[in-house]
């Protein structure tokens, strides 16, 4: 009980935000989006509809962050040359 | 600014401007509608100093005044019949959050039939939100009780959101002269804003993830030891209101007539006007009769109830809705706590208005004689149903 925050005698719903409060979604995964750099154009259009924020912008071109990628597979749809492939994971 | 002639709407706009609101987010819906629309006119006028947040429904328009007020700002809302059931789960996150949040709702009939006129079924299905939920009696007490409701919710000992409710029609849209309180009186009377937590960059919380649950079940006793000292609150803010502007309703429960009265009728919301007529013209035919207007459904004053009623020969309980299958809300609430005491009144509960079929102070009195009458004649009993369909003329 005493991580629950409390302020003035109430206990409150809240937490503390931090990273991977609720695990590793990436083990969530059962298909995976594998980039193909060769044909990326850098439009960044699964950057923007990425829906948890896990695709992000390096000098190399989007990266996707695989510990925290649940897998839903909007990237791959919304990528206009389709450069991402979706793979079932094992 | 003295005495304006106000509907029951234009006087919740004001009361809105005067306790400084900083977002108002709304979706229209009759007959709440002139409510939002008088705050937009204030908005773009520039005499009122708010965001105005337009949304896509009701859930919506909940959801955005939610935010607001957890991000730190004074917020309203207004809405009625199927837009407050639309907005029922945001009820919920309101006030499960613990944030202060004031809304109007204009009480409206729920279709199917579509149904735009007053009743209670609307404000009565939001009992179990957490909410702490009112009726007002005229468009003064929609104003002053819109201003009390910042000061509640915003109370230390509460941070619970709270519903100010007004009549259809009887009150939303007639006019009447309303003391608009001044700026500078209200701003000496209303502190700033105060709540529980703000999250904002600086405050970074995560609000609502999940809890276990033992966790959750502390939550909710916490909720329910608010909703306890909200009643404290309520009953010292109308009265401190009252010590400053003059004017005080009772606190949780107004009792007209009451101490001398033999018999009692508890209703809630713009009839109790016609019921305080009906007791009147009753008292002169030899009829001992006081009103006892709940004000609030939530947080119900069960101490209050207990010694208004204690010791009467019978409780008429007047309701505007039904709960199907059961009874009248009302009913419900006020003869589970008169069965508390060892000798309760008899009591029935009368089911009228609904729909906003019209009923006036000559109706009201038929069915408080009617009541009595049947006391009189065939002594204690326990009606639970008796349904009022119209007035005879």
């Amino acid at each position: 009980m005493s991580n629950l925050i409390k302020i003035k005698d109430n206990i409150l719903p809240l937490s503390v935000t931090s990273e991977a409060a609720m695990g590793k979604t990436g083990s969530w995964r059962t298909f995976k989006p594998v980039i193909d750099y060769s044909k990326c154009i850098n439009c960044y259009l699964c950057w923007l509809y990425c829906p948890f924020s896990v695709i992000s912008k390096s000098e190399d071109g989007v990266v996707i962050d695989y510990e925290y990628c649940k897998g839903c597979g909007i990237c791959a749809d919304v990528c206009p040359v389709k450069a991402i492939a979706f793979i079932p994971e094992r | 600014m003295g005495i304006l002639t106000l509907t029951g709407n234009y006087a919740v706009a004001w009361a809105v401007k005067r306790a400084r609101v900083q977002v108002v987010a709304a979706y229209p819906i009759t007959p709440q509608t002139t409510i939002v629309e008088k705050i937009s006119q204030m908005v773009e006028n520039g005499e009122m100093n708010a965001k105005l947040i337009r949304v896509e429904s009701e859930h919506s328009a909940l959801a955005a005044t939610f935010g607001a007020a957890i991000g730190g700002a004074r917020a309203f809302t207004a809405t009625a019949s199927h837009g407050l059931l639309y907005m029922h789960e945001v009820l919920w996150w309101t006030a499960g959050a613990r944030v202060p949040v004031v809304m109007a709702v204009v009480t409206r009939a729920i279709g199917p039939p579509w149904n735009i006129w007053t009743d209670h079924s609307d404000i009565m299905d939001q009992r179990d939100t957490g909410w702490i939920i009112s009726m007002a009696e005229d468009n003064q007490e929609a104003f002053d009780l819109t201003l009390q409701a910042f000061r509640i919710t915003e109370d230390n000992d509460v941070n619970l959101p709270m519903i100010v409710g007004l009549d259809a029609f009887i009150l939303s849209h007639t006019y009447a002269p309303v003391d608009v309180l001044e700026q500078e009186d209200v701003d000496k009377w209303l502190p700033p804003r105060k709540q529980l937590y703000v999250i904002d960059p600086e405050n970074r919380y995560s609000m609502g993830n999940i809890a276990y649950p033992k966790d959750y079940m502390l939550m909710r006793y916490d909720i329910e030891r608010a909703m306890e000292r909200a009643k404290k609150i309520i009953e010292k803010v109308d009265r401190e209101y009252g010590e400053y502007f003059g004017r005080s309703y009772g606190g949780l429960i107004e009792c007209y007539k009451c101490s001398d009265a033999k018999y009692l009728v508890a209703l809630m919301g713009a009839w109790a006007g016609d019921a305080k007529e009906a007791v009147d013209k009753l008292r002169e035919n030899g009829y001992n009769v006081g009103v006892m207007r709940v004000r609030f459904i939530r947080p119900l004053a069960v101490e209050k109830i207990l010694e208004y009623a204690s010791g009467k020969k019978g409780v008429l309980v007047m309701d505007r809705s039904i709960s199907f299958g059961s009874a009248g809300p009302l009913f419900i609430e006020v003869s589970s706590i008169l069965s508390m005491n060892g000798k309760p009144p008899a009591m029935k509960g009368v089911l009228a208005g609904i729909g906003g079929v019209d009923v006036g102070y000559r109706d009201i009195m038929d069915i408080i004689s009617k009541f009595v009458d049947e006391v009189e004649e065939r002594g204690w009993f326990v009606k639970r149903q008796e349904w009022f369909f119209s007035h005879k003329r």
